[in-house]
């Protein structure tokens, strides 16, 4: 930088930006989903991913098996009392920042089956960003709901107080003391 | 029971067009044998009925003492091109049954979906475990005593069950 | 092991080599039991021993699901290694377990069929279809001619695009990625057909006891022969991918070999019992709606093994396709359902005008209708093999027991044995071949 010409004596273009939106940027243009597939939904979420609803548009078509390298957790389909414990087991597995999409009536609240045998909404297990309404939600509903959330991670904040769903969580569930993060505009 | 017809002993009936063979708990195995012997070489399904709440049910022949729970076996024969269905009466208070395993290997995870579901237990089975539910679930629950396990469910505003 | 080197296990027994003996008297049961390949472990027991080698340091017993992503959904397979040999394989299932056949008891058998069609959610119109005929089986009703044609079409159609997704999922699973794209391209052109005539491209709820829901759209038959002439052209293309090819064949032959004995004493159906070189049918041999009337043939195997079982899904697809075409031709005019006013709900136009037909109309769908007491088991020959249905009615308005025999139940129960001796890659190739859907098997 030339002395005393200020910003005038770059030799290049530059763009000057906070981080935060920097950094929401990138998340939001490359999630990479987890499958969580379970039952019907998950064919539809297998569609979407397929040629004809292209998921890659969005730089999502890489779903990820291992929940170590993915954001999002796409829970397709209806989560029994069996698979609950699992379910939050592949959850934890996953790294921060991480989103929940829930696929589904029967993920969202149960759907048709109010029985003994499912869970009653994956939201009593892990905290859901989306829910995408639908028996299946066809590919298009899903699209709109990855969208919605793509826009949640867009105009949402980087840091986030714990419990509240997505983003960073600071603390350990339920280990010592719990330390506030201080956020510039709470929710 | 003149107007009963026997086969393998037992008596057999028809219900809409279909063989039902209705053999006792003691007989039943041998009966599967036999007519694995006659060319009814798969066990195409196993499954029970829990008939607390329905106690007079249809078709069983003169004779036959009804029980709470029914095992229904449906056996085919590729020879003949036939279906045939068992029905065995097991009762309540010692809901026990041979098991098939030996006959027909395929009765292996119906008979331990049957026990997960209604509590009856097959004698000789290998491996007669839980196999839909939890290991560590309580209770049987296709039986008719064992509730749906609806939550209710805010917005709804009918109290009968949909 | 190249596919003609077939080994019978029921070849040789202690007593030497055996003739086949009758069919009753076959020893395939005798000797299911003491070749030791299932693996007799609990779920719990398991989980403790799980990815630590045994007290040799010979074996170890690895868990694979149920978040996995070649198996299908959420089916967990135990498996105990001797380095990357499997020894002994147990499917655990029940994760996908949702108490189907207890809400079943709660819903009309209108209802009913809104139920069932979400166990097989690969083929959907095949379980509302098994659940139908029970219940007209019970009504003693028949159904109209054009009914029973439209069944067929949309059945014949579904198994189409069942195959086409198992395709998908079997490319996937042994490296041919390209096949999922090109399997679901296909599955969607079905599916469009389906959206358009039932609104929904899953889950349809459209046969249903009396017939079907709505009649075919203006301009199906156009829609179909679209499909009709499109398809044999891209499954060409799937011969040039796959079948023909050295890698794929590699992957696929003679591996995950099952015995006709072995198929039979261990309730396979469908494509699996097929590839062992068994002919059976239902829609041929114990034939329903009107299947007697159109020409096809059954594709079998004979080796037994995973090529086989892909190569029959692709022949099925050939004869479905063919079959579809006689379907067209002789589609009977008519009425789509069956006009009883017990079990069917007056015509829209009527509830506009009478009062009558609007509290028929209501009564229908709040109450349902009876259905006589009896007991019924109907099957039909699903993509993957029997599809059974065990109906107990106490003659009210809702089933008294149902009960749904899936395939992939029964076929879940070779895995042991044509895993045994494989390697874990093969493995996965096995699952795949079986093509499990899980709401089936955990209802
Ligand atoms: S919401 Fe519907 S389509 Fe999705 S898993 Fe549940 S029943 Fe299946």
């Amino acid at each position: 930088m030339g002395r005393g010409e200020g910003l005038g004596g770059l030799q290049h273009n530059f763009l000057t930006g906070n981080l935060e939106a920097a950094v929401k940027w990138a998340r939001r243009n490359s999630m990479w989903p987890a499958t969580f597939g379970l039952a019907c939904c998950a064919i539809e979420m297998m569609a979407t991913g397929a040629s004809h609803f292209d998921l890659s548009r969005f730089g999502m078509e890489v779903f990820r098996a291992s929940p170590r390298q993915a954001d999002l957790m796409i829970v397709a389909g209806r989560v029994s009392q069996k698979m609950a414990p699992v379910l939050r087991q592949v959850y934890d597995q996953m790294v921060e920042p991480k989103w929940v999409l829930s696929m589904g009536v029967c993920a969202s609240s149960g759907g048709m089956f109010n029985n003994y045998a499912l869970v009653q909404g994956i939201d009593q297990v892990v905290p859901v960003d989306v829910y995408a309404p639908g028996c299946p939600p066809n590919p298009q509903t899903l699209l709109h709901s990855i969208l919605t959330l793509h826009e949640l991670v867009r105009t949402g904040q980087i840091l986030r107080r714990p419990g509240t769903g997505a983003g960073i969580r600071v603390d350990e569930q339920g280990g010592g003391e719990r330390v506030p993060v201080h956020v510039a505009t709470p929710r | 029971m003149a107007d009963v017809e026997l086969r393998h002993g037992v008596p057999e009936t028809r219900a809409l067009g279909q063989v039902v063979l209705h053999p006792p708990r003691g007989a039943y195995r041998d009966v599967v044998a036999g007519l694995r012997q006659e060319g009814f070489t798969m066990c195409v399904d196993v499954t029970a009925v829990d008939y607390l709440t329905h106690p007079g049910r249809s078709g069983l022949p003169p004779g036959v003492a009804p029980e709470r729970f029914e095992v229904v076996v449906t056996l085919l024969s590729f020879e003949r091109r036939e279906r045939l269905r068992l029905r065995v009466q097991v009762p309540e208070h010692d809901p026990v049954l041979d098991s098939l395993y030996d006959l027909h290997p395929s009765s292996e995870a119906p008979e331990r979906e049957v026990f997960d579901m209604f509590g009856v237990a097959f004698e000789g089975h290998p491996d007669l475990t839980r196999i839909l539910m939890p290991e560590d679930w309580e209770g049987h629950p296709l039986r008719k005593d064992y509730s749906v396990g609806r939550i209710p469910v805010q917005f709804k505003a009918a109290g009968a069950p949909r | 092991m190249t596919s003609t080197e077939r080994v019978y296990p029921g070849a040789i027994t202690s007593e030497g080599a055996q003739e086949l003996a009758a069919r009753g008297a076959s020893t395939a049961a005798e000797l299911l039991r003491e070749q030791g390949s299932v693996l007799r472990l609990s779920e719990v027991a398991a989980a403790e021993q799980a990815d630590r080698a045994g007290p040799e340091d010979e074996t170890m017993i690895i868990n694979m699901g149920p978040q996995h992503p070649s198996t299908h959904g959420v089916l967990r397979v135990m498996l105990e290694l001797e380095g990357e040999t499997v020894l002994r394989t147990k499917p655990i299932m029940g994760y996908l377990h949702t108490g189907m056949e207890k809400t079943g008891e709660d819903l009309t058998y209108l209802q009913g069929a809104t139920n069932v069609t979400r166990m097989d959610y690969a083929s959907p119109f095949f379980n509302e279809l098994v659940f139908s005929l029970a219940t007209e089986a019970l009504l003693e009703v028949d159904i109209p001619p054009r009914a029973t044609w439209i069944r067929m079409l949309m059945c014949e159609l579904n198994r189409i695009s069942s195959h086409f997704l198992f395709l998908a999922t079997n490319g996937m699973d042994l490296g041919a990625i390209s096949m999922i794209l090109y399997g679901w391209r296909e599955r969607d052109m079905v599916l469009q057909f389906f959206e358009k005539t039932t609104g929904l491209r899953m889950n349809h709820n459209y046969v249903r006891p009396g017939g079907v829901a709505v009649d075919l759209p203006d301009g199906w038959r156009d829609d179909v022969l679209r499909l009709l002439d499109a398809l044999p052209s891209r499954l060409e293309e799937y011969d040039d991918l796959m079948t023909g090819q050295p890698i794929w064949r590699g992957r696929t032959q003679g591996i995950g070999l099952l015995t006709p004995e072995e198929a039979v004493a261990l309730g396979a159906t469908g494509p699996i019992l097929r590839s062992t070189g068994v002919p059976w049918d239902l829609r041929r041999d114990l034939p329903y709606l009107a299947y007697d009337q159109v020409d096809f043939n059954v594709v079998v195997g004979s080796y037994g093994d995973v090529f086989d079982r892909y190569a029959i899904r692709l022949n099925e697809i050939r004869e479905s396709i063919d079959i579809v075409r006689q379907i067209v031709d002789r589609m009977p005019g008519g009425d789509y359902r069956v006009q009883d006013r017990k079990i069917t709900p007056p015509p829209r136009a009527r509830i506009d005008e009478s009062m009558e037909a609007l509290i028929h109309h209501f009564k229908i769908f709040t109450e349902g209708f009876r259905v006589p007491e009896g007991e019924v088991y109907v099957a039909v020959e699903s993509p993957r093999g029997e599809l059974g249905c065990y109906l107990v009615s106490d003659g009210s308005g809702k089933p008294y027991r149902l009960h749904i025999r899936g395939p992939s139940f029964y076929n879940l129960q070779t895995l042991p044995h044509m895993m045994r001796g494989g390697l874990i890659p093969d493995a996965v190739a096995v699952i795949s071949s079986v093509d499990p859907i899980m709401g089936e098997v955990d209802r």
